[in-house]
């Protein structure tokens, strides 16, 4: 096979990773809601977890946007 | 027109090349977002603690806003003890902030896309408080590594992970910055690039996005420097109250 496709393979498998960041950023959002439809007053003050808890789900994912990146412009 | 995504994060320099000991370190355009970055702070906070005023002008109120925003997540996480660290938590803070809304104004340029920049920022981080840990238990610090409660058999295992886990810290807190500035300036200009190519007739589809990821950027700018900044206080956290 030729390297430069190759190359474009890997980058797209890698890209694969942000169906991992998906699912827990729905997790996330989903478990908040529900949390918070059973205890409204509680809410408010997870909001800062909420906010956490998203941007580490969602690093998680474009790390694995980091390695296509790397395949496709750094080897 | 130039359409490469990646074209935004070059990174050229501004007047002659200065070399120091065969090491270029010639005034880059990142130099140059960093400095504007730095006096953009410290102008706000020069024009918000100027006059004290009792009903507080626009400036005060964000400086104090910033403030006490700063002060509660290090109380919140850290604890009461981590109030010593508050000037450096809070440098930190602003300078990841603004250099991400900085590159948020179209033209300029991402100080923080860049892995250089947030790696030497998570290493400050992570070797000051590796030290503060071992200044304040001594040898008692490596108890870190030694979860209470674990079964005396999976010990050498867990060792071997909370060791490695803590070692991934700088790589994790910095690369979590740059991909995400970086994937979402890339994806801007993604998508900016299709409002020129489609053109008159499709590409206000592409533009009507352009402006809800902008929105979407603006809230990621924000929340990137708020985590990394947590995340810090967390760290901290681990190196002042051993175990709580």
């Amino acid at each position: 096979m030729e390297l430069e496709a190759a190359k474009m393979i890997g980058a797209g498998l890698a890209a694969i990773a942000l169906a991992g960041a998906g699912v827990g950023i729905g997790l996330i959002f989903g478990n908040y809601l529900s949390g918070a439809m059973r205890n409204p007053s509680a809410a408010q003050k997870q909001f800062p977890n909420l906010l956490l808890g998203f941007a580490l789900a969602e690093a998680t994912g474009l790390f694995g946007l980091v390695v296509a990146l790397i395949i496709l412009f750094a080897f | 027109m130039d359409l490469n995504p990646m074209h935004q994060f070059e990174v050229y320099k501004i007047g002659p090349e200065i070399n120091l000991n065969g090491i270029n370190i010639s005034f880059t355009n990142a130099s140059l977002f960093m400095t504007i970055s730095s006096i953009l702070i410290l102008a706000l906070l020069f024009l918000g603690t100027k006059k004290k005023l009792l009903i507080p002008s626009k400036a005060q109120l964000i400086t104090e806003m910033t403030y006490t925003f700063v002060a509660k997540m290090i109380n919140d996480t850290a604890g009461s003890s981590a109030k010593d660290f508050f000037p450096f938590i809070f440098t930190l803070f602003m300078f990841v902030l603004f250099c991400n809304m900085v590159g948020m104004i179209p033209y300029s340029f991402t100080v923080t896309s860049h892995i250089i920049v947030t790696f030497v920022l998570a290493s400050i981080v992570f070797i000051g408080v590796t030290i503060i840990g071992f200044v304040k238990h001594g040898i008692k610090y490596l108890e870190l590594f030694v979860p209470k409660g674990v079964p005396f058999v999976l010990l050498p295992l867990i060792i071997i992970i909370e060791v490695i886990s803590y070692l991934s810290r700088p790589v994790s807190l910095s690369v979590r910055l740059f991909a995400n500035m970086m994937a979402g300036h890339t994806m801007m200009k993604v998508f900016g690039g299709f409002v020129i190519s489609l053109g008159l007739l499709g590409g206000w589809l592409p533009l009507g996005f352009s402006v809800a990821l902008t929105g979407l950027e603006i809230l990621v700018a924000f929340l990137q420097a708020y985590v990394f900044a947590i995340l810090t206080c967390i760290y901290l956290n681990d190196a002042l109250n051993l175990h709580h």
